[in-house]
């Protein structure tokens, strides 16, 4: 189908979902043809489970085929998903491991189990093919970038892996220069382990894994001495919170913190401040929040429905007008806050009673 | 002779008790709640609006005399679920715990003239806080009937037995203009572009709601159309009815007492408890009846918990009477017919000046309490 007719025909599937809502007021046609087909909902971008395919004793890449609203994504770009858990909503995001464009319309997400009963435990141990969950448009600027550098450094741990398979898939057509240093506990706990060797044997990825039960953790040196052209490479790196800050300083002493793009996937929370009680002002909700807990969380687990996005402070889509009080950046323990201030909810915890427009 | 009200009766430990056993069943049934609940509601929004596609479809047709009856049926029962069982439930925030946008109270619309937004502010705010308070709760009597005899009389409600029953018919646009409290308004207490705002969203909704009951449908039933316009205002009039019927039945029979003003601003937590059940009479039925009514049949248990999802009252409605049985309050309960005399009568005689025979002239802290409780069926219910 040409680019002008894909254009043009949700225009006119808009136009007849308008004139339909005449007949299903004050529901929406969604609401009905979402009993058909889920996938069909405009009101919310669903994607239905095709297959869930283990990788590791506890990861599996769940592969999904996104409603027709989808709009792709780039390579190292998450994507948000809610779960339904106990008739609970959960969301989490997590790396896309599909190269876009798929040929079969579908995506690929790759999780790792980190806890019983938790939102990655239901997915790679739980959920069967068909299953609906939500979705929301890919994000990040974790991305390779137009026009893809010629050489590229990959440094990867544990689960970081995912996003940069993403890439090393969406490579698969040209053949940039690429290495990857791979750090995992052991040989067999390697994510897409035997791909990773695969790609490395046809000539296509310089690959060096290293194993910590043999060598311990590894420095930025250490990293350094696998891959001596560093400093000529864009270096892309994805991993525990430690190993990033690292190589962050790292590089900004070689002066080359330009050259080094990270992705973080859980913001190191810090305990601090008194807690207090919370008034999310526009769901007329009031509840009692720890110190060490964010706002977002408090707020939902009293079922107010917030706006919500990383949930680890950088895309600002959880942000409320503070009415009153204080609170404590959860990243920093920074206690701050005047009224008006704009408050990321999800990093952001009640240090005494605060009132927040949401 | 009765004790004096049980507000005056019990003392501020038992009323932390009452406090204290009241919120730990709260607190249980929300730790229980998950996936069966979620299951439920998901399968009643199902069925409802199965019912009223068939409903709608059936009415295509409805120049044929069995498309006409069978599809009426199937719209009004689809209607009544759509705002007892769903709408009113999910808008008090019974199903907020999902976190499911689609099925959220700040989300949820209803098919009635009301918007959500006005209704949610009158209802869950103001009724449900206030609840038969005398001169607070708007929602007694809804500022047009003489239901208590604390109401003072006026002539007027010399032709309550009669705009009553027109009220009854219509009784979502009453609700509708109700709800934006126009009378606030004129007194100076509502801000009126807060009031034109929502003009605004009720003038916009009221557009849609006739458009599709009474110009849309009938439009695309073609020569079907005057049977099924005839078909939608049947259906939209049998559920004003059943509505209005069963919402009188919750806070007017005979065992359900009123409060002042004073009682309520002295009001503890637990007094907060004991208020909404002496102040609420439940309905007994079967399953099917308590689903068309939106389970409002247990209106003491949602007058206590109204946001745990109505699906758990029948659980929890044994142990509420456990606990009344303990300090000696009535748990108030009858069939439908029986407490539908009695808010008959009620209307009629209040309709004249007086009503309250021998107590009329009580004053607020001394309230002679309302009669022994009619639900004699209810054993625990005799220990007041």
């Amino acid at each position: 189908m040409g680019a002008a007719a894909t254009s043009r025909r949700p225009g006119a599937r808009r136009r007849l979902l308008d004139a339909a809502t005449w007949l299903t007021t004050p529901l929406l046609p969604d609401d009905y043809l979402g009993f058909v087909n889920p996938l069909w909902s405009s009101r919310e971008l669903r994607g239905r489970v095709v297959a869930v395919i283990p990788e590791t004793s506890d990861s599996a890449t769940v592969v999904l085929r996104p409603g027709r609203d989808w709009l792709g994504h780039e390579a190292g770009q998450y994507v948000r998903l809610s779960v339904e858990i106990d008739g609970v909503r959960h969301h989490r995001s997590y790396s896309l491991t599909s190269a876009p464009q798929a040929d079969d319309g579908c995506i690929a997400v790759t999780v790792k189990a980190v806890a019983a009963g938790s939102v990655s435990a239901q997915l790679v141990h739980c959920t069967a093919p068909g299953t609906i969950v939500g979705l929301e448009q890919a994000g990040g600027s974790f991305r390779l970038g137009v026009p893809i550098p010629d050489r590229l450094l990959f440094i990867t741990a544990g689960s970081g892996i995912t996003p940069v398979m993403g890439m090393l898939r969406a490579l698969a057509g040209s053949s940039p220069d690429a290495v990857l240093i791979h750090i995992e506990r052991t040989r067999e706990e390697v994510i897409f382990g035997a791909e990773l060797r695969r790609l490395a044997a046809s000539g296509r990825l310089r690959l060096h894994e290293w194993h910590t039960d043999r060598l311990g953790r590894p420095t930025p040196a250490d990293l350094a001495e696998l891959s001596v052209d560093w400093l000529q490479r864009e270096t892309f790196a994805c991993g525990p919170g430690a190993l990033l800050d690292d190589l962050q300083s790292h590089f900004e002493a070689a002066g080359a913190a330009d050259r080094l793009r990270v992705e973080r996937f859980r913001t190191p929370l810090v305990a601090a401040g008194e807690g207090g009680r919370v008034s999310f002002i526009r769901s007329g909700r009031v509840v009692d929040a720890e110190g060490s807990t964010p706002l977002l969380q408090a707020g939902e687990a009293a079922g107010a429905l917030l706006p919500s996005g990383c949930r680890m402070g950088n895309c600002h889509t959880c942000v409320g007008r503070l009415r009153s009080g204080r609170v404590c950046d959860l990243r920093t323990g920074e206690v701050h806050g005047t009224p008006g201030d704009m408050i990321q909810t999800c990093v952001s915890a009640a240090a005494g009673p605060v009132e927040i427009f949401l | 002779m009765k004790s004096a009200s049980p507000l005056e009766r019990l003392s501020s430990e038992d009323l932390d008790a009452i406090a204290h056993e009241f919120d730990a069943l709260r607190d249980e049934v929300r730790a229980d709640l998950g996936a069966r609940d979620a299951a439920y509601i998901r399968r009643i929004i199902a069925v409802q609006r199965a019912l009223e596609l068939a409903g709608r479809g059936t009415l295509l047709f409805s120049r044929h005399r069995p498309a006409l009856v069978g599809g009426t049926a199937l719209l009004t029962v689809a209607k009544v679920l759509e705002n007892m069982e769903i709408g009113h439930n999910v808008m008090h925030g019974q199903w907020d715990w999902m976190r499911d946008p689609a099925i959220h109270s700040s989300s949820w619309e209803w098919d009635a003239a009301s918007t959500a937004r006005s209704w949610k502010r009158s209802h869950n705010f103001q009724h449900h806080t206030y609840t038969n308070v005398v001169g607070k709760d708007r929602d007694l009597g809804y500022s047009a009937m003489r239901v208590d005899p604390d109401q003072p009389w006026h002539p007027v409600y010399l032709l309550q037995p009669v705009y009553g029953i027109l009220m009854a018919a219509t009784f979502e646009w009453g609700i509708a203009l109700y709800d934006m409290e126009l009378d606030a308004v004129r007194r100076g207490e509502r801000p009126w572009s807060e009031a034109r705002a929502e003009l605004k969203a009720f003038a916009r909704k009221a557009v849609r709601q006739l458009g599709k009951d009474y110009v849309v449908f009938p439009l695309l039933s073609g020569r079907s159309a005057r049977n099924t316009l005839l078909a939608s205002v049947t259906a939209n009039v049998a559920r004003n009815v059943w509505v209005h019927t069963i919402v009188f039945m919750g806070h007017i029979p005979e065992g359900a007492e009123t409060f002042t003003e004073e009682q309520f601003e002295r009001e503890s937590r637990g007094g907060w408890y004991v208020r909404q059940l002496l102040g609420s009479c439940n309905l007994d039925g079967s399953p099917l009846f308590h689903l068309m009514t939106g389970n409002l049949s247990y209106q003491i248990e949602h007058h206590l918990f109204p946001d745990i999802p109505t699906k758990r009252y029948a659980e929890i409605a044994p142990r509420v009477k456990v606990i009344c049985e303990r300090y000696g309050l009535s748990y108030s309960s009858g069939p439908l017919g029986r407490q539908y005399r009695s808010v008959a009568k009620k209307i009629l005689r209040l309709s004249l000046p007086g009503g309250g025979p021998e107590r009329v002239q009580v004053t607020p802290p001394e309230r002679v309490p309302v009669p022994e409780p009619l639900s004699t069926a209810e054993p625990l219910a005799s220990a007041a």
